[in-house]
């Protein structure tokens, strides 16, 4: 990145902003601040300022992005909270990617939280720039600040036309207090945020200049392909690369192995002077494992046996009103049935690669698609054993990652190799390596109860009952403690339905060693499908329709006006066509609220998805049209987890292992799609995931409405449905 | 290894390497062109689309020594000179990419559609593009963005097309 020119004479430029924030800097080098900065959210105490702001003398302006791009455009949407108050635009500004380093605070892209969590603290760091800037040039015209305002990366005099450009007024700025509590713009002052800003990165990515993980070549670079066990976690017993050492290409074949935050696995590299080899020279590979036990425990039907039979039973209690076991044995209008999630791979389009080059004097240098830069740089440190500050990191752009890119045992992967070799290795996975070996979002069972009294929905109860990340990946759950993420997700107090008589939110951990991690959405999509289902059957028991029957049981006023909106939107109250369907579903996540109406026609044995609505609340917002294109990406991923085949394994192998057999969707089964977004002035919340929990359990009730036909197990076939 | 020379873009490269390696490979790390992209090596995500004389072909499939006689590639570098061709226009008004990956073999396959049906229909659109993947769901702004470049291209709007 580039460091700033000027040089402040105060190396102890200690600026404190009682903001739980960051602060900035002008003119100062980036490299003299000597604290740390762990959690950029947890900050409470006085601070060093970290530079996200760089102006330089000739008035270039440079702003960091601690935000990886993944394609949730916050390459552009976050630095924008700091253009906005500082008075830049894109057109005056260079936007760089943050290293890792620590001085940069919390860098990972992940749980939708890059605007949320960055939308003070950002904002301010550029307020209080702002600010800086206005007294310095109020300082050099011997006036009030309140004489002069800010605008388009300039200070001007309210009674003249004198003006000063922030490189003109940088090195004065950089020796003034910042303003612990600088004046933030009200929402109708917004000039960027809140419109829809056409991003800058997209022309690079329609005409092949933006460079991917997969694109970076370093020179004196050598390929690896790495085979892994068969059933992921299988000791290696011993290899014979007899027929991979006769390819030609190929340079070495040496054990390595697969870090998972939890375990380490065996795995057989082969070195090539390109790809190609490489990948022949592993197929070639003959090798020997020990899967002892993986044949019976990496096994669909031996995990989700175990599900079903604790639906039987009750679980660990995470939240009840009354006593519901007692008032659902009274009940006389009841309902008590079992929903199914699957278990999903990712599937990103750019597969996981990395490249490494551990150096002879103890330094490192890496290349790779990332959503954390900063974690990543703290684990592979520990695991090189090299300080952090001997390492340089350089973020790629991610082709896509849906969570995945969070997981770094890719980049280990290229860190162990090139720490042996000590030239710069670049591992590429195909796309078999990436469905067979996971990880994967968990799949589920819900177990739900309900009863209603009297026409309206009374009595609820969701036992979840599955895998935890938080459990298996973390190890961070013990065996008689409720899911805490799991639990406030599924709990009244995020879903706002009140019900009247009685409520349970239960737990069963049913433990499996499956490789689990959090997919788009993390634990929402599982927990969303049978809610949103159960609620739609538990209305129509109560003879209601199951969008009255949400405002029923609904008082919260943001999750009411969402659900107007969608009923006005999407037309609800108008009948439909003999043989079409509409479902309903509104699900809250990421600190945001997203209703979906999904309609259907009946077509053959199965259905077709004819349009798809949705209404979005994620409070205030940056970019607009990045929402709406969140929005319609994830309804897209959406319906491609209700109707695509999910991830089975079978006697310890994962049975699909390219898009042939692990479908997405595709453009000619796209349906016609609406995005509206709610206006107000609540605070941000995530856009990245919370459209797509809503959109299985919409479908699954359109389809209900349909044909009379009630879904309750993922992925639904569509073309031929049987409950 | 063996020589081989093809042309790509309108330019001769003279390759040398196992008969076997496919062209996608060829392209981006033997030629250096990076805009075409891996991403299932079966021919079922479509990443790796480009032309082979001007018929959008999947180059995961295609060894090298399998490279017809009079073969000319042309690959996202090569469809617009300096300029934009008019799908990448419409790509860029309908802001259809979200991380990018897939759109290079989405505007190769959406170029070749144009070029063969300057005006399709959904249809049309449907049947053409089905064999591109996109993971991030642009789905329904690649369906628009096809017919406002058609509309474009039929009422000869200026993009600085060079194609």
């Amino acid at each position: 990145m580039s460091l700033p020119l000027i040089k402040t004479s105060r190396r102890d430029f200690i600026k404190t902003s009682g903001l739980a924030t960051l602060g900035l800097v002008m003119g100062l080098d980036a490299k003299s601040n000597p604290k740390n900065i762990s959690e950029l959210e947890t900050m409470a105490m006085d601070i060093e300022i970290s530079p996200f702001i760089l102006i330089k003398p000739d008035n270039s302006i440079t702003i960091v992005n601690p935000r990886p791009c993944m394609g949730q455009g916050t390459i552009q949407a976050v630095p924008a909270m700091i253009m906005e108050e500082l008075e830049v635009d894109f057109d005056q500004v260079k936007i760089i990617q943050s290293d890792g380093k620590s001085k940069y605070g919390a860098q990972t892209s992940g749980g939708s939280t890059s605007i949320s969590r960055l939308w003070l603290p950002l904002r301010k760091a550029g307020a209080a720039t702002k600010e800086m800037l206005i007294q310095a040039a109020a300082n050099k015209w011997n006036i009030n600040a309140t004489g002069c305002y800010a605008a388009k990366g300039k200070v001007f005099r309210n009674d003249t036309t004198a003006s000063f450009t922030y490189g003109e007024l940088a090195a004065e700025a950089s020796r003034l207090p910042v303003p612990s509590e600088p004046v933030l713009k009200q929402k109708h002052e917004f000039k960027i945020i809140g419109k829809s800003r056409r991003r800058f990165d997209l022309p690079d990515r329609v005409t092949g200049k933006a460079l991917y993980g997969l694109d970076i070549q370093v020179p004196g670079m050598v390929y690896a392909c790495i085979l892994h066990s068969p059933m992921i976690f299988g000791k290696l017993v011993s290899f014979d690369e007899t027929e991979t050492l006769k390819i030609p290409g190929v340079i070495k074949v040496l054990k390595c192995e697969r870090t998972m935050i939890y375990c380490t696995t065996d795995s057989v590299a082969v070195i090539a002077s390109n790809w190609w080899a490489a990948k022949k020279g592993r197929d070639a590979l003959k090798a020997t494992w020990d899967n002892a036990g993986l044949e019976k425990a990496l096994d669909n039907d031996e995990f989700y046996g175990r599900c079903y039979a604790a639906s039987k039973k009750d679980g660990i209690r995470f939240e009840e009103s009354n006593d519901f076991n007692a008032k659902f044995d009274e009940a006389k209008h009841k309902l008590d049935v079992n929903y199914e999630t699957p278990f999903l791979s990712h599937v990103p389009i750019e597969p996981e690669n990395a490249t490494a080059h551990v150096k002879p004097d103890g330094t490192a240098e890496l290349w790779a698609p990332m959503q954390g830069p900063g974690e990543t740089l703290e684990e592979v440190s520990k695991y090189l054993g090299i300080p952090t500050e001997k390492i340089k990191i350089h973020v790629a752009l991610m082709g896509g990652s849906f969570g995945r890119k969070a997981y770094m045992d890719f980049i280990k992967e290229a860190c162990f190799l090139s720490n042996k070799l000590k030239v710069p290795v670049k591992v590429i996975w195909t796309r078999e390596d990436h469905i067979r070996q996971g990880p994967y979002r968990p799949g589920m069972v819900s177990h739900l109860q309900g009863f209603v009294e009297d026409g309206k929905i009374v009595g609820y109860h969701h036992h979840v009952i599955g895998e935890s990340i938080l459990g298996q990946v973390f190890r961070g759950l013990e065996d008689d403690q409720p899911e805490p993420w799991i639990g406030s997700e599924s709990s009244v107090r995020n879903n706002k339905y009140q019900f009247k008589k009685t409520h349970k939110v239960s737990w069963t951990n049913i433990k499996t060693v499956i490789p689990v991690m959090w997919w788009r959405s993390v634990n929402a999509s599982n927990l969303g499908w049978g809610q949103e289902c159960f609620i739609d059957e538990l209305a129509h028991l109560a003879g209601k329709d199951p969008l009255q029957a949400r405002m029923e049981i609904l008082e919260d006023q943001r999750f009411i006006t969402v659900l107007k909106t969608l009923s006005e939107k999407a037309n609800y109250n108008e009948k439909l066509a003999e043989g079409k369907g509409r479902g309903v579903a509104i699900i809250s996540a990421f600190g945001s609220i997203v209703a979906c109406c999904i309609t259907v026609s009946k077509s053959g044995a199965g259905v077709s998805i004819d349009k798809v609505v949705a209404v979005i609340d994620c409070g205030m917002y940056v970019n607009a049209d990045t929402v709406r294109a969140q929005t319609e990406g994830n309804i897209v991923m959406g319906i491609t987890a209700a109707i695509k085949p999910g991830i089975v394994f079978k006697g310890g192998v994962c049975q699909q292992d390219n898009f042939n057999n692990y479908p997405i969707m595709r453009i000619n089964e796209m349906p016609e799609v609406e995005v509206f977004l709610i206006e107000n002035h609540e605070a941000p919340g995530g856009v990245g995931e919370a459209g797509l929990p809503p959109v299985a359990p919409a479908l699954g009730n359109a389809i209900f409405a349909a044909t009379g036909i009630r879904m309750r197990k993922l992925p639904i076939n569509i073309l031929n449905l049987t409950a | 290894m063996a020589k081989y020379t093809i042309t790509v873009n309108k330019k001769a490269y003279k390759i040398e390497a196992e008969p076997d390696v496919p062209l996608v490979w060829i392209i981006r790390d033997y030629i250096g062109l990076k805009g075409t992209k891996f991403g299932c090596g079966i021919a079922a995500c479509g990443a790796c689309t480009v032309h082979l004389n001007g018929t959008p072909v999947r180059s995961c499939q295609l060894p090298i020594s399998g490279v017809p006689a009079k073969a000319e590639f042309t690959t996202i570098e090569g469809i617009a000179g300096d300029g934009l061709h008019v799908i990448q226009q419409a790509w860029i008004d309908l802001q259809v990419p979200q991380c990018g990956y897939c759109q290079s073999g989405q505007i190769m396959s959406a170029t070749a559609l144009l070029k063969k049906n300057p005006k399709p229909t959904d249809q049309d659109i449907n049947s053409a593009m089905a064999g591109n993947l996109c993971r991030c769901g642009t789905f329904d702004r690649i369906r628009k963005a096809i017919h406002k470049a058609a509309d474009m291209a039929n009422n000869n709007i200026e993009v600085g097309i060079k194609h």
